[in-house]
C-alpha cells in the first residue's frame, strides 16, 4: 500500500471474478502483450507457470489471458466466453503448463503472439495481487514495469547517444519521464520509459524511423478495473 | 490529514464538524488532487456493479465451474423454514449471490477483496430495500466503509496470505457494520464501536479455501460476515461500547495474523483445504484438462 492509498484501492477494482490475481491480473498480462504486438493477433502460445499452471482452470486464468489478448479489459464480461470469441475472431491459441519454476513469481505467464501481418512478440508477465501486474521480459530482454503509466518500449542497436535522442523527442513534447530502465545484451539495448502522459503519433513515428531503432511501442495503462479515475 | 487511525478520523470530524463520509472526500481530494464530483462518480460506478451483481446472483443460473456452488443464494432467498427475520435473511442471500457471481466469472466490485465482495453489496442493498434508506445516501455509506478499510489496510492487511480471512471477510464485515451505523444515524463514536465488535468476532479466522478456489468456505463466510455486520451495528446503536477500542482491535488483528501459521494463510496446507474431502475436491477439480 502506498502512504496515502486511494479510497479506490479499498473499494474496487471492478472486475470479472473470481480472483484479482488469477483472473483480473491475468487478463491484463494478455492485454499488454496485445499492445506490444501492435497488430491483431491471429495466434497465441501461452505458458502458465507455478500457481497459474496449477489453478488456472478454477480461476479462469486461461480465459482471462485469451480475453486480454482479444483486447477485453479486466471488467469485460466477454472474458467468461473468451474462447468462443477467440474462435469467432480467428485467434488460434495453445496452452502449456509448467508447474514449478522457482525463478519466476508464483503467478507468471509467458505470452507469444503472432499478428495478422506476421509480426511476433514474446512477453513474460507476473500477477502481483489486487489486479496489479509486472511485465518482466519482452523479446528476451529483462524489463520491469507495471503498466500503470504510459510506457514506451524501445529495442534498438546499442549506439552512443541513443538514450539522449529518444529522451529528446519526449522532452520536445513537454512530456515528463517518470522513470527509465535500460537493459543491454550484446549490441542491443532495450529501453522502458514510463511517461506521465502519452506522446503523440508523430513523435512515435519519429522514433520508429530512427535507423537504429528496431522496435517501438507505446503501452497504455489499462484503466478498467483499477482505482484510477475516469478521465 | 494523515489518517493513520480511526480515532484520527474521528478527531477530524469533531474539529471540522463534518461527518466521516465528508472526511473521506476531503482525504481523497487532497491526496489524489481530484474533485468531489470525480469521487462520487467513481462511487456510483462501484454501487452500480454491486447492485447488478446481487441481482444476477438472485435471478440467473449460477453454478461454479468446479460444481461446488449451485444456486445457493436463491435457495436461501426462497427457503420455507426460517430462522432469520426477513431483512437479515435477504441480506445473507444477497451476500451469497455476489459470491456465486464472482465464482462464475461474473462482474463484481472488490470490497475490499474479490473473496469478500458479497458483504458490502448485501449490506447496502438491504439498507435500501429493507430499511428504506434512499439510494442517494449509499455513496456516503461506501465512503464510511472505505474509511474503515483504509485504516485497516494501513495497520493490518487485506491479504489472506498475511491476515487470514479476518483480513478479507473480517474487514469487510467491519466496513459493512460502519456503513449500517452511519445510515441509521449513529454517531462517529458508534461507528467505531461497531468496527471493534465486527473485528473481534472475526479474530483469528483462517484462510483455507478448498482447491485454492474462492468458493468454499469463502461464499458462506460472506453470509456470516454480513450477519456479523448487522449484529455489530445493532450492538453499537444500542449504546454498547467495544471495551477494546477499534484501533487497538485492528492492531490485534495484525499481531494475530503474524502469529498464525503460514499453513493457515491461503497456502492450501491447513484447515478446510487440508481435510480429506477438501483434498478429494482438489484432485477432482485439477484432474480436468484445460478447456480448448
Ligand atoms: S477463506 Fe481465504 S480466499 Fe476465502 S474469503 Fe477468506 S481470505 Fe478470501
Amino acid at each position: 500500500m502506498p502512504d496515502y492509498p486511494s479510497l479506490f484501492d479499498i473499494l474496487g477494482p471492478i472486475m470479472i471474478g473470481p480472483s484479482s490475481s488469477h483472473t483480473a491480473g491475468a487478463s491484463r498480462i494478455g492485454s499488454i502483450a496485445r499492445q506490444l504486438l501492435g497488430d491483431t493477433p491471429v495466434r497465441a502460445v501461452i505458458t502458465l507457470y507455478n500457481s497459474f499452471a496449477k489453478t488456472h482452470k478454477g480461476h479462469g486464468t486461461d480465459k482471462a489471458i485469451v480475453g486480454g489478448i482479444l483486447g477485453f479489459g479486466p471488467d469485460d464480461e466477454r472474458i467468461r466466453d473468451a474462447f468462443d470469441h477467440a474462435k469467432r475472431s480467428g485467434l488460434a491459441w495453445d496452452f502449456a503448463f509448467v508447474g514449478d519454476l522457482s525463478r519466476f513469481h508464483s503467478n507468471t505467464a509467458r505470452v507469444g503472439l503472432t499478428g495478422k501481418d506476421g509480426g511476433t512478440i514474446e512477453v513474460v508477465g507476473a500477477s502481483l495481487g489486487g489486479g496489479r501486474i509486472k511485465i518482466q521480459e519482452i523479446e528476451g530482454f529483462p524489463v520491469d514495469f507495471q503498466a500503470q503509466l504510459h510506457t514506451l518500449v524501445v529495442i534498438a542497436e546499442d549506439i552512443p547517444g541513443s538514450i539522449k535522442q529518444i529522451s529528446g523527442v519526449i522532452a520536445e513534447e513537454g512530456v515528463n519521464i517518470a522513470s527509465m530502465y535500460v537493459s543491454r545484451t550484446e549490441k542491443k539495448a532495450n529501453m522502458v520509459i514510463e511517461l506521465d502522459q502519452p506522446i503523440t503519433a508523430s513523435s512515435m513515428e519519429r522514433i520508429r524511423t530512427l535507423t537504429w531503432v528496431q522496435f517501438v511501442r507505446l503501452v497504455n495503462p489499462i484503466v478498467e478495473g483499477t482505482s484510477r479515475y475516469e478521465k | 490529514m494523515e489518517f493513520q487511525l480511526l480515532s484520527e478520523i474521528a478527531d477530524y470530524c469533531r474539529s471540522t464538524g463534518k461527518d466521516m463520509a465528508q472526511a473521506m472526500v476531503d482525504y481523497e481530494m487532497k491526496h489524489r488532487g481530484v474533485t468531489r464530483e470525480q469521487v462520487y462518480n467513481n462511487l456510483k460506478r462501484i454501487l452500480l456493479v454491486m447492485e447488478e451483481s446481487v441481482e444476477q446472483g438472485l435471478t440467473q443460473q449460477v453454478i461454479s465451474p468446479s460444481g461446488m456452488l449451485d444456486n445457493w443464494a436463491k435457495k436461501i432467498h426462497d427457503a420455507n423454514v426460517n430462522t432469520l427475520g426477513a431483512s437479515l435473511k435477504k441480506a445473507v442471500a444477497r451476500a451469497v449471490a455476489v459470491g456465486e457471481v464472482n465464482a462464475c466469472m461474473g462482474k463484481i466490485a472488490a470490497a475490499p477483496t474479490a473473496g469478500s465482495a458479497g458483504i458490502m453489496p448485501a449490506v447496502l442493498v438491504t439498507m435500501m430495500d429493507e430499511h428504506n434508506v434512499p439510494r442517494q445516501r449509499l455513496p456516503d455509506a461506501l465512503l464510511v466503509a472505505s474509511a474503515v478499510g483504509l485504516i485497516f489496510a494501513k495497520n493490518s492487511s487485506f491479504a489472506g496470505s498475511e491476515a487470514g480471512c479476518m483480513g478479507e471477510t473480517g474487514s469487510a464485515a467491519a466496513m459493512g457494520a460502519a456503513s449500517i451505523v452511519y445510515l441509521l444515524g449513529g454517531t462517529t463514536e458508534q461507528i467505531l464501536e461497531s468496527v471493534g465488535f465486527a473485528l473481534k468476532a472475526s479474530m483469528g479466522l483462517v484462510c483455507d479455501p478448498v482447491a485454492g478456489l474462492v468458493e468454499e468456505p469463502c461464499t458462506t463466510r460472506n453470509a456470516v460476515g454480513v450477519a456479523n455486520a448487522f449484529v455489530s451495528a445493532q450492538m453499537a446503536l444500542a449504546g454498547l461500547r467495544s471495551l477494546i477500542p477499534a484501533d487497538e482491535v485492528i492492531q490485534a488483528t495484525r499481531e494475530v495474523g503474524e502469529l498464525m501459521s503460514p499453513r493457515l494463510k491461503e497456502s492450501g496446507q491447513g484447515g478446510l483445504a487440508n481435510t480429506k474431502t477438501g483434498r478429494e475436491i482438489q484432485k477432482r477439480v485439477f484432474r480436468t484438462e484445460p478447456q480448448k
